[in-house]
């Protein structure tokens, strides 16, 4: 008995450890409260700052452009790489998956110091111009897109390439009429991976980045190091934002994996009612 | 004279691997239009390699493919009038059935009307009618392999390639798919090309077969040749079950092998060395004193429509199919007729013996043990720590239930006054002169006839010891 109530206990205490900081700074972002520890009245005012100050909308847009845009180059090459090593000789496919994964364990300030001392000092490309930052993010993500397409490519079978040359496909039609909509789930989520790494970034932004611009990170790092309080507050509102934004994105996926399911079983369903010629083994 | 009815001709094909292996070596085929050639051999023989040449998946090495009189080699695969059904079927699995149908169509820009009514009538050929909109995941193994067949033909291909298309299914649904495939290709008129291990499969279906063996091609017939007359051993020991003998000319349409001498219908001089064939069902089983030989009743399995027997004459076996029985232990004669006696001389006169498996797990033959493992004899297998061997999939084996067919070439073995330092004895029955050697042909105590080079003289009568390295033989797994 009592065994079974520490056991809820500390599932509790997980949870609360998980959720209490967010929580409570939801909480604060609905009040006029400008530090942490008194409550002063209800108020939607940290929201109506976040989405007026054109500061804050700029560096938001400027944020989600960056990650699309970053996730969308990072996808298409990382699913390039993976379908040509795996369409590679078997060494040539040892040696590039091997270098994929250096790139995945290496530590961001690395890879974002790197890439300034090699584009902007030895080759002289200005910040400015948001290459240097660009290249950063799809550095970072196409070797996890790379990751994410792999494994949906070695489950297909290999031969539905050919079989598509076979029935008079191309070699590109073969390629985007069978082969990606055959490892498009691998895809999407690299594409989802890509997106959320770029968001978080902080260390290749801040060796990348034009001085004017600044992303997510780099924005609340700064901000909250300074005493503008409007905008400090009006930064635990975004976190809010963000928060609901993720808790949402996870339950929409779930919920598409259990009508996935359902779909699934009213398939099997119908097909027991239907015992055709040609046997009972199920493909 | 070039013949107009020929569809597809390969000329001197040989594919060698980036790896240095050579699939395929020098192959030659011509085929008719409308017939149904089916590719024949164990895995690794390179049919399927041929297959994908056709194709157009593989480019040969050396070579020519030509269709209609005109070489297809520059030809990518979707410029082919040609369609495949692959082994694994390959169909698309985010298509229903009849966009995988249509894809063909599709690509020809055919007016969708007409794609509708092609793939309905495609699917009644294959008897799914009404299955447009099922989800190939959806489908049973013999379901998709309707749907891969129905894909390929709906494009009307001028040939139709079939890659073991029937070898994921079970054996009942594998025999009502050959009827079907045989139906469909007597309906449609198209050329099918057909790829199998199965012997039986391709004596069923084929209006010609091409028996292929380590990328060279074999023997190329009808079913019935290739059945009745084949021309290497190879072919003799893969299609049917043999018993097959060393052996000599003893005389005019006379043979000895087996520790007898029968009549034949192949007339060799005398004095040659050949290979003996015997179907097990072509032997007699009659009285001692009836029989052209005489052994003693070893085993009896029955098998439902026929006994399977070992007779044991002196050292020699011989597997008769008879639809008598027989009692283990019983003195037998045992006659063939002359015409079911197939006679084989071996280009480079390889010597065929069998060895069999003691309880080491090693080869043995004329109570010699050779310096051979079954482990590394058959492939996969293994040895436990406590002594037995395992097959690839981890079963045990059982020694008595095998035996492996050995082959040595004459230049390999060498004769020695010291008998007894001999894996085998015996006397020289025959000797010529060819040149730079003598060829001679040793008749042993087993009742078997060896052929060995020599370049020295032995006179004939001698009694010799016969050595052979393992190193130079070859092996060959057979089940008893």
């Amino acid at each position: 008995m009592n065994w079974k109530i520490f056991r809820r206990l500390f599932l509790l205490l997980v949870l609360v450890f998980l959720y209490l900081p967010i929580v409570l700074l939801a909480v604060y972002s609905f009040t006029l409260s400008t530090n942490i520890g008194a409550i002063r009245g209800f108020s939607l005012h940290n929201y109506v700052t976040l989405f007026t100050t054109p500061e804050l909308t700029s560096m938001i847009a400027g944020t989600i452009t960056l990650a699309l845009g970053s996730a969308v180059i990072a996808t298409i090459l990382g699913t390039m790489g993976a379908i040509g090593a795996f369409y590679s000789k078997k060494n040539v496919s040892a040696f590039i998956t091997t270098l994929n994964q250096v790139p995945v364990i290496n530590a961001d300030v690395v890879t974002g110091f790197s890439i300034c001392v090699l584009l902007v000092v030895a080759l002289g490309i200005s910040k400015d111009s948001y290459i240097p930052l660009l290249a950063g993010h799809v550095t970072l993500c196409a070797p996890f897109v790379f990751l994410s397409v792999m494994p949906r490519i070695k489950q297909m079978d290999s031969s539905i390439y050919e079989a598509a040359l076979d029935l008079g496909a191309t070699p590109v039609k073969a390629l985007f009429e069978v082969v990606i909509p055959q490892i498009i789930p691998g895809i999407i989520s690299g594409f989802s991976l890509a997106v959320t790494l770029s968001l978080d970034d902080y260390f290749i932004a801040m060796y990348t980045k034009p001085a004017t611009f600044d992303t997510i990170s780099t924005y609340v790092v700064n901000a909250t190091k300074g005493a503008q309080t409007t905008i400090k507050t009006a930064l635990w509102a975004l976190s809010t934002v963000i928060f609901l934004i993720v808790v949402l994105v996870v339950l929409l996926s779930n919920l598409s994996v259990i009508l996935e399911n359902v779909r699934k079983k009213k398939g099997k369903k119908k097909k027991k009612g239907h015992l055709e010629k040609g046997g009972s083994r199920a493909g | 004279m070039e013949n107009t009815d020929t569809i597809i001709e390969l000329k001197g094909i040989s594919k060698v691997f980036e790896d240095g292996f050579k699939a395929v070596d020098n192959f030659n085929l011509q085929v008719k239009r409308g017939e149904f050639v089916t590719f024949l051999g164990p895995s690794g023989c390179g049919k399927t390699t041929t297959l994908r040449m056709i194709a157009g998946f593989e480019v040969p090495t050396e070579g020519d493919i030509l269709l209609n009189g005109e070489s297809i080699i520059g030809l990518p695969p979707y410029m082919r009038p040609i369609n495949t059904v692959f082994q694994r079927y390959a169909l698309f699995p985010h298509m229903n059935v009849f966009d995988n149908i249509a894809f063909g169509l599709r690509q020809k820009k055919t007016p969708s009307d007409l794609i509708g009514k092609k793939v309905r009538r495609v699917l009644e050929l294959v008897d799914l009618e009404g299955f447009e909109n099922r989800r190939i995941k959806t489908l049973s193994g013999g379901q998709q392999q309707r749907i891969a067949i129905a894909r390929a033909l709906v494009n009307e291909p001028e040939i139709l390639l079939l890659d073991e298309p029937l070898g994921a299914l079970d054996l009942k649904m594998r025999k009502e798919m050959q009827l079907e495939l045989k139906e469909m290709h007597d309906t449609l008129g198209i050329t099918f090309i057909y790829v199998t291990h199965d012997q039986e499969e391709a004596l069923t279906m084929s209006d010609k077969i091409v028996v292929m063996n380590e990328g060279c091609t074999q023997q190329i017939g009808t079913p019935e040749d290739i059945y009745n007359e084949p021309e290497t051993i190879f072919v003799a020991d893969f299609i049917g079950e043999s018993n097959i003998f060393n052996g000599m000319m003893t005389g005019h349409l006379k043979a000895r092998f087996c520790g007898g001498e029968f009549d034949c219908v192949d007339d060799y001089k005398e004095g040659t060395h050949i290979t003996a064939i015997v179907r097990p069902e072509d032997v007699v089983i009659t009285s001692p004193e009836r029989g052209t030989i005489v052994g003693v009743v070893d085993k009896v399995i029955f098998k439902g429509i026929h006994y399977e027997i070992t007779v044991l004459s002196g050292k020699n076996e011989m597997v008769i199919q008879t639809v008598k029985n027989a009692t283990p232990g019983d003195r037998v004669g045992l006659r063939v007729d002359p015409e079911n006696i197939h006679i084989i001389i071996a280009p480079d006169h390889t010597n065929l013996f069998y060895a069999d498996i003691n309880q080491n797990y090693k080869l043995e033959y004329n109570e010699h043990e050779l310096d051979k493992n079954l482990t590394e004899v058959m492939r996969g297998s293994s040895r436990r720590d406590d002594g037995t061997v395992v097959d690839s999939a981890g079963q045990a084996i059982e020694p008595d239930r095998l035996r492996v067919l050995v082959a040595i070439k004459p230049d390999d073995i060498e004769m020695t006054d010291d008998q007894e330092a001999g894996i085998v004895q015996g006397w020289i029955s025959n000797l010529v002169y060819k040149g730079d050697h003598y060829s001679y042909i040793i008749h042993t105590d087993l009742e078997q006839d060896f052929v060995v080079n020599d370049e020295y003289l032995w006179n004939m009568g001698d009694q010799v010891g016969l050595l052979m390295p393992e190193d130079k033989m070859t092996f060959t797994l057979k089940r008893k």
